[in-house]
């Protein structure tokens, strides 16, 4: 079994990532390539990525990649999946990109029941850019452009993306996980498979929200950010399955 | 067989013909025969038809199609194009195909919704950012929009690079007789750069993103290499002669306004030639630059207030002197208003 | 010959459609043709207008300032467009809403038609706009009345053909109008 674990996936290019310590995209990106070995769809899969941190996941996946302009890779992926038969088609978006300059896009993407996968990676904060207020950022918290911490009197309320979007018909399956110990690693990757399988047995739009630490712009060290992620992030962002419409068998 | 259609509709359908098998649109006024027409068409077709929520997605779903590799376009009108132009700007610089149609209307701003021909910089200048100009063709009836729309599907995927048909709102709304193109002819090209899955090939990627500095300007190198090789697609019509007492320049609606102004000069014994760019980037420089040297001044009408009369005055030796009539906002000039302007200028001699 | 006609009248009167079957049915007699509507808030109870041109030769501007024949539906129209007629052109108009005698110093071919009052007696009151054509065709001489009735199954959806008698007997009732 451990020598499984260290084998590199092989939707996996051998490009090393380029990742801050503690950064939890690099295990994001693992268990996604995992599940493309798995259900054997690196042949088939298409990834649409973001702009953000994420914006080298061309050079990791060893899958057909687009780039997509910020916060438009659902509309991206809406037609790549749209024109391409039979092909496993999903989009990795950060917190800005899905949920500030991405909004109209992911709504309308969520409510068409568009057939894909969105992987959501919410760290509270904009990482790229050098740790600016998100969407997601946290009541108090303080990050390059609130610097006395976010004051909701001012800077508004932090937008509960998996909440907001569970209500809608065209959504087969949403749920909010973490990556900051094995265990949680485990249903993290469970929750992956499932979106998966929503994709496979055409049920529409399936997303994975995952809290996922930034020790960088958050200014910790990568063991108490992942401590931040569970004692503070889970309050602001319960985890837990939002919707789930069932697979077949 | 020839057929009445309106100019929005011929488009629609040419494109059809062409083998372009996905149309996303958002709907705004002239051109919502359009995307009314591709609803109905488009899945008998078998093809995509998707309303999107904004331009903005409409353009970033173009963009998915063509990394996909299926002949894709979309349609709009002034306002929904400027929302466009980042997605356009990714097109470039990810070297996707894609034809692209502006039924011109008046602006700026919301303005209205009548013919206008302002959006002639944001087309043929770059329109969004980073260093490129779209390939621009300005058709001036519904038969040549046609033929000219089908056409783009190959210019597109030849070069890699966005075609725009720069329409206006009377070339949307007009009927006239078309022979529409054959179906089938026209074939998209085998695309092994497309996202069509990695099975017995290296992975695909579709990017414009080049982080390091020497990387970016050689992929600016590439493309303005390319940009050189795109003057093969220049596109004029000119009925000229010699010793011309004035050359009468204008494109798309306003060239066939012209037409009249100039037949009824011709008529009373003057001498007047007309040229007519069809392809406004590339502009047909030399060919307006001879045609300007047989002529004792040169005249430019458009619906705005010049702005392809700033190519003209590049190209015209400076000694003949380029005269300018613009009407905007909407206002579409008569063919006596431009018959009186261009009878001032004539009597007024040089 | 270049005919430029233009029709005018409220939106509802039936005159885009008298200018889409004129277009159609000029290219199907083997004339070049160009229709173009007004578009718009126009359309939506204001004026609506619509410009065709019928030649022998290709069409260029598709725009008229000097139009060769005037259709008139309306009062607000008459008053628009009635000083830009050619001399000896035609002027068509609705006498069932324009009531004043019209006149013009362009030309002496100005006649009023009881449209609507015709169409009433038909039993239908959409028929106006066919009466009025039937009589334009007529009195321009651009075509047959008959080169109209052959174009009409292809311009009316399937769901009106059972009409198509009626819009036939509408033509023939305008023509003969003139004519008489």
């Amino acid at each position: 079994m451990s020598n499984q674990i260290l084998e590199r996936p092989k939707s996996l290019t051998q490009k090393q990532f380029h990742y801050c310590p503690g950064c939890h995209h690099g295990i994001i990106h693992r268990l996604i390539a995992e599940t493309i070995d798995e259900f054997d769809l690196r042949e088939k899969t298409i990834i649409v990525q973001p702009v953000g941190c994420a914006v080298y996941i061309y050079e990791y996946f060893d899958t057909d990649v687009s780039e997509a302009a910020h916060g438009r890779a659902p509309a991206v992926a809406t037609a790549i999946k749209r024109v391409s038969k039979g092909k496993f088609v999903l989009t990795y978006q950060g917190d800005g990109d899905l949920a500030a300059i991405g909004t109209a896009e992911i709504v309308h993407a969520a409510a068409r029941g568009e057939n894909i996968c969105v992987f959501f990676v919410n760290n509270a904060i904009y990482g790229m850019t050098g740790g600016q207020m998100a969407p997601t950022t946290l009541p108090g918290m303080k990050t390059a452009t609130t610097p006395l911490g976010r004051d909701v009197k001012k800077q508004g309320y932090p937008i509960k993306v998996s909440e907001m979007l569970a209500p809608f018909e065209g959504v087969s399956y949403i749920e909010r996980v973490m990556v900051s110990s094995p265990k949680h690693i485990i249903k993290a990757k469970n929750a992956v498979r499932k979106a998966f399988k929503y994709q496979l047995q055409e049920k529409g739009f399936s997303l994975v929200e995952f809290l996922s630490a930034c020790p960088t712009g958050w200014g910790m060290p990568p063991v108490d950010a992942a401590k931040w992620v569970e004692e503070n992030m889970t309050k602001q962002f319960p985890l837990g399955v939002y919707k789930e419409v069932g697979l077949d068998d | 067989m020839r057929v009445l259609m309106k100019g929005t509709e011929a488009m629609a359908e040419a494109a059809i013909r062409a083998g372009c098998s996905a149309y996303f649109g958002y709907p705004i006024t002239p051109q919502t025969e359009l995307i009314h027409y591709m609803s109905r068409r488009m899945p008998e077709a078998g093809g995509v038809f998707l309303q999107a929520e904004s331009e903005v997605s409409v353009i970033n779903m173009v963009y998915g199609a063509a990394a996909a590799g299926v002949r894709v376009m979309t349609s709009s009108s002034s306002p929904g194009v400027s929302l466009m132009q980042e997605g356009i700007s990714y097109l470039v610089g990810a070297e996707l195909p894609a034809v692209l149609i502006n039924v011109m209307r008046g602006g700026p701003g919301l303005g209205n919704i009548q013919p206008s021909q302002s959006d002639y910089f944001q087309s043929t200048k770059g329109g969004g950012h980073g260093d490129y100009k779209l390939i621009t063709f300005a058709p001036s009836s519904v038969s040549e929009a046609a033929s000219m729309v089908y056409d783009a599907f190959d210019i597109t995927e030849k070069y890699r690079h966005p075609v725009m048909i720069l329409a206006d709102g009377a070339l949307g709304q007009i009927m006239e007789p078309v022979s529409l193109p054959e179906q089938g002819a026209s074939k998209p090209s085998v695309k092994n750069w497309a996202l069509t899955g990695a099975k017995g090939r290296p992975a695909n990627k579709i990017f414009s993103f080049y982080l390091d500095p020497k990387g970016l300007e050689e992929h600016n190198l590439h493309l303005q290499e390319k940009f050189k090789n795109i003057d093969d697609e220049i596109k004029y019509e000119e009925d000229i002669s010699d010793d011309m007492e004035i050359l009468v320049v204008a494109y798309g609606t306003v060239a066939r306004i012209l037409k009249n102004a100039v037949q009824k000069l011709r008529g009373e014994g003057r001498k007047v030639g007309i040229f007519r760019p069809i392809s406004l980037w590339p502009f047909p420089e030399s060919a307006l630059k001879s045609a300007s040297m047989k002529a004792k001044q040169v005249f430019v009408s458009e619906m705005s207030y010049g702005q392809m009369l700033e190519d003209v005055r590049r190209i015209v030796p400076d000694e003949i002197e380029v005269k300018f009539y613009g009407r905007a906002g909407g206002v579409v000039p008569s063919p006596n208003e431009l018959y009186i302007k261009l009878k001032s200028l004539l009597e007024r001699g040089v | 010959m270049t005919e430029e006609l233009i029709i005018a009248g409220f939106g509802g009167q039936g005159v885009m459609t008298m200018g889409q079957v004129l277009a159609y049915a000029g290219l199907n007699f083997g004339k070049e043709v160009s229709y173009l509507p007004s578009y718009g808030p126009e359309q939506r109870g204001g004026t609506a207008n619509c410009m065709v041109v019928v030649s022998d030769e290709a069409v260029s501007s598709p725009y008229i300032d000097e139009p060769t024949s005037l259709i008139i539906m309306n009062q607000p129209s008459l008053e628009k467009f009635a000083p830009t007629l050619q001399e000896n052109g035609i002027l068509l108009y609705n006498a069932s809403l324009i009531k004043e005698k019209v006149t013009s110093e362009k030309t002496s071919k100005v006649i009023g038609i009881e449209i609507n009052h015709l169409a009433n007696q038909m039993g239908k009151p959409q028929l106006a706009n066919m009466i009025m054509l039937g009589a334009y065709v007529s009195l321009s001489n651009i075509m047959p009345v008959d080169s109209i009735k052959e174009v009409l199954p292809k311009v009316f959806s399937k769901k009106y053909h059972h009409l198509l008698p009626l819009n036939y007997e509408a033509l023939d009732l305008g023509a003969k109008t003139v004519k008489g």
